[in-house]
């Protein structure tokens, strides 16, 4: 048995390749819908991977991805402390909003001053939006998905009754705010722009993305605060027998996480949204940051890579009806890949399944030859 | 003993020469192990010594890397549990593997349902549930949902539905475990039983006691060696465990007489109720001074989690007072009473004592990762927590060695006690509270985490031990006080103790003048 380990043993055993496997998968699924719709999958995937890869493109992928990753890294961040944080659309538009507000109440402060006021007035909405929720199920024990779920609703109206008042509306005809001061704006210089061909909404947003990155993984691997919620979210049990405060945890750890939400919405709408319009339906930011979360395995680097291909999905995406492809495709292959990670088991158990058939196989041969004896 | 019943002719299982590798590591090497038609063979080994793995082989759910299985004489190869199941073996495991919401009626068919068309023909079932228990002496109630019978009685279950599928061949897996001492006593005469009818069973355990009692055979396995067969008639107890753990084994531990000091822990009038909201404690008083041992005895739900839950800060008490060293501990949180002089070690060590995804380095300094030298200025101290954590596994033989990075919940069950037993025994608190410290434990390390308890008095700390192995509070307490419905009913000294009066009080008789 000292043979080296076979192809199928790497895919049980590694998650990377669960995940790389399931976006293949989803791939796949989409080229089959192509097919069925009668489209060529060559020109449509052609389309998607031409869109991401011309400088321009990427830059765009580089705009689209910030809000995901931080989003990402706030749902990541649950994960690892034992609560899911289904909140993180909420929290992120009270942040967007938060940070909206200020900066068109405060539109003549200096950029140096503005920016971080926003990004912390956005972390502290975000930071609440999950607290209270936190303090629900601390207090009353009420079920923090259910809680959460409608604190996004909460989120919404509440976003759009702010986005109606008149000093926050636009002066336009247009169902949004106003724009956001030009010191709130994140954006490169035009020249700048223009002189290296990049998308008009390139920012620098990705910088901060990276810094909160690492602030997140150092929370995690080194700090006792990390060891404190890890703790929690493995096993709260043998975390409170040790001392630590289950409920305390369980504030900061969700505190946190929906400072990060907040922080996506700022980044989002400093970055490139440039005013908050009166949603009809929820836009799905921090939806979208649980599905980086399970494709980056929770990990922080990891988030920060599957943000970016998740950026590339929905930029690449909106162009594939300059091909007649339907952009809805990216929806299929998004679902698809999630569907694939979350039933990952799967792949953990091709071993077993191949070792089955492969007995199967033997003992059928074994039965025709006594049969045939 | 159901000698008689014993055909040393007929031969049905015959293990030869097997040998199982993972990787690099040799989990059985070469053992041989034969079965007779209506005996039971019990096979002892450690914690780790290759039981299991050698049971999975027997059936289906391991591949030997070499060596010959033979049932009622043919060589057989096993695929999977079905084959064995085909063969005629059934194997109970130490986890039951029941569907709760479900009746007993519904487990045993469960996957060879008799059918009526489409439907389920439940009225036949439960004729034949019924038919099978009363065979085998195995009375249940065929309507009785499993999440409402005792474990003993879910045991019984998985025994019919091995049965049921035609097991003529038993593996008992750890089987009593999770039982009350009579439902041990129940479960050997229906071993009996079974092999009265024809029926071979194969018991794993390292109970040395039960082994004596039921088995015919022992085969011995040690770090993955056979070791030997032995006609159980001819060993003694210390024999078997000599065997099993490669030396002598010292039963009684050493203990040199010692004076009690100051009072440590005051317990007064304590009352609380349990989980189900209904009063459990009942006035509770108790104390344990300093350098002594005071075991509590008693029968599971007379009031002894409650009582330690109540002094570990995870249940709140209803009324009374609890004090360590003249320091309030009631209705604390579990901090307070650690940094005023508790310290414990949980009865549920998966649950409580352990975070099995964490790294062993990492479970050792749960309540002390916000201290110097594990970290500064909140940031943990890698260097200093490794190497705290080499010391333990090296002091505390924590088996294996350079394990420090390995999560806990790859330990076997003896060394995930050590390692809770090396955290709480550094913390050197002066009272350490210890419930059914050696459950799942082989002889070995029992002997091991009795030393250390033993150690922590003889250094004057107040211990305050709550088992249900009679045996263990009779040998280490100095003093033994038997709980009964929520009080304690007598207090004994240790060394007058006789196992049939505790027994007596501890089901609510009083002490005989």
């Amino acid at each position: 048995m000292n043979k080296k380990k076979s192809f199928l043993d790497v895919i049980s055993e590694n998650t990377f390749i669960h995940i790389i496997l399931s976006i293949l998968l989803g791939f796949l699924i989409g080229a089959l819908f192509l097919l069925v719709m009668g489209l060529s999958v060559g020109e449509a995937y052609g389309r998607l991977v031409s869109s991401v890869t011309s400088v321009k493109g990427f830059s765009y992928v580089i705009v689209y991805s910030v809000p995901y990753i931080v989003a990402g890294l706030s749902v990541a961040f649950s994960f690892k402390t034992g609560v899911f944080n289904i909140g993180a659309e909420g929290q992120f538009v009270v942040g967007a909003m938060a940070a909206c507000v200020v900066s068109i109440l405060l539109p003549d402060l200096p950029k140096p001053v503005l920016i971080p006021l926003c990004f912390l007035v956005a972390a502290a909405a975000g930071a609440l939006w999950g607290s209270i929720v936190a303090f629900l199920k601390i207090k009353w024990g009420i079920n923090e998905v259910l809680s959460m779920i409608m604190f996004n609703w909460i989120a919404f109206y509440l976003s759009n009754f702010i986005a109606g008042i008149p000093a926050i509306h636009s002066e336009g005809s247009a169902e949004a705010t106003k724009n956001i001061s030009a010191n709130a704006s994140m954006l490169f210089s035009k020249d700048f722009i223009k002189a290296n061909g990049l998308a008009p909404t390139a920012n620098w947003g990705i910088l901060v993305a990276l810094v909160i990155m690492l602030v997140i993984w150092f929370i995690i691997e080194k700090t006792t605060l990390g060891y404190n919620l890890k703790a929690v979210g493995v096993n709260k049990f043998a975390a409170e027998y040790g001392g630590i405060s289950v409920n305390r945890s369980i504030m900061t750890a969700l505190a946190i996480s929906g400072a990060m939400a907040g922080l996506a919405g700022s980044l989002q709408l400093m970055g490139m949204g440039n005013r908050i319009s009166v949603f009809a339906s929820q836009e799905g930011f921090g939806f979208a940051g649980i599905v980086v979360a399970l494709m980056g395995c929770s990990n922080p680097f990891g988030v920060f890579v599957a943000g970016i291909f998740y950026g590339a999905l929905i930029y690449g995406g909106s162009k594939l009806n300059l091909v007649g492809a339907p952009t809805q495709l990216i929806n299929v292959i998004v679902g698809t890949v999630v569907f694939f990670i979350a039933i990952s088991v799967i792949f953990k158990n091709l071993k077993n399944i191949r070792r089955r058939q492969r007995a199967n196989a033997a003992a059928s041969a074994a039965r025709k030859e006594a049969e045939s004896k | 003993m159901a000698r008689e019943h014993v055909d040393m002719n007929v031969p049905v299982i015959e293990m030869r020469n097997i040998v199982k590798k993972f990787g690099d590591f040799v989990a059985n090497d070469g053992i041989n192990l034969t079965v007779h038609k209506g005996e039971i063979h019990a096979i002892l080994g450690e914690n780790g010594a290759g039981k299991s793995t050698l049971m999975n082989q027997l059936y289906g759910l391991l591949k030997p890397t070499s060596g010959d299985i033979l049932v009622n004489g043919k060589k057989i190869v096993m695929n999977s549990p079905k084959d064995a199941i085909d063969a005629g073996i059934g194997m109970v495991h130490q986890h039951f593997m029941l569907v709760q919401p479900f009746t007993v009626t519904e487990n045993i068919i469960l996957g060879t349902e008799p059918m009526k068309g489409i439907k389920v023909d439940m009225e036949t079932a439960k004729k034949n549930v019924i038919d099978i228990s009363t065979r085998y002496g195995l009375s249940i109630d065929p309507d009785a949902k499993i999440e409402d019978i005792s474990v003993g009685m879910q045991q019984r279950v998985e025994i019919l539905k091995a049965l049921y599928r035609g097991a003529d061949i038993l593996i008992l897996d750890e089987p009593t475990s999770s039982l009350t001492p009579q439902e041990i006593v129940e479960l050997i005469q229906i071993m009996h039983n079974l092999t009265g009818d024809g029926k071979s069973i194969i018991l794993i355990t390292h109970k040395l006691k039960e082994i004596k009692e039921s088995a015919d055979f022992c085969t011995i396995i040690r770090q993955g060696k056979y070791i030997q067969t032995v006609d159980v008639e001819e060993v003694t107890e210390n024999d078997l465990a000599s065997m099993m753990v490669g030396r002598k084994v010292t039963f009684q531990v050493d203990k040199p007489p010692k004076e009690p000091g100051p009072v440590v822990l005051d317990v007064k009038d304590l009352h609380g109720l349990d989980y189900r909201g209904v009063e459990i404690l009942k006035g509770l008083n108790l104390q344990v001074h300093a350098g002594e041992i005071v075991g509590i005895a008693g029968i599971d739900g007379n009031g002894q989690t409650e009582l330690v839950e109540i002094l570990t800060g995870l249940r709140k008490g209803t009324k009374g007072e609890a004090t360590v060293n003249g320091v309030s501990i009631y209705n604390k949180p579990p901090r307070f009473g650690f940094n005023h002089g508790v310290s414990s070690i949980p009865a549920d060590r998966q649950k409580h004592g352990l975070l099995l995804d964490f790294s062993i380095e990492d479970n050792l300094i749960l309540q002390n990762f916000r201290e110097t030298p594990f970290s500064k200025n909140k940031i943990l101290q890698r260097p200093a927590i490794l190497s705290h954590a080499s010391q333990s596994i090296e002091n505390f033989d924590v088996r294996p060695r350079g394990s420090e990075k390995r999560s806990a919940g790859t330990l076997s069950g003896g060394n995930q006690q050590k390692v809770i037993i090396a955290r709480e025994v550094q913390n050197d608190k002066d009272l350490l509270i210890a419930v059914n410290p050696t459950r799942g434990l082989d002889v070995g390390a029992i002997e091991y985490v009795h030393q250390y308890i033993v150690g922590q008095r003889n250094k004057g700390k107040a211990v305050l031990l709550v088992s249900f192995e009679l045996d263990e509070i009779m040998s280490l307490s100095d003093v033994i006080d038997v709980i009964f419905d929520g009080k304690i009913v007598s207090s004994i000294p240790g060394g007058e103790a006789d196992e049939n009066e505790l027994g007596l009080m501890m089901a609510g008789g009083k002490k005989h003048e």
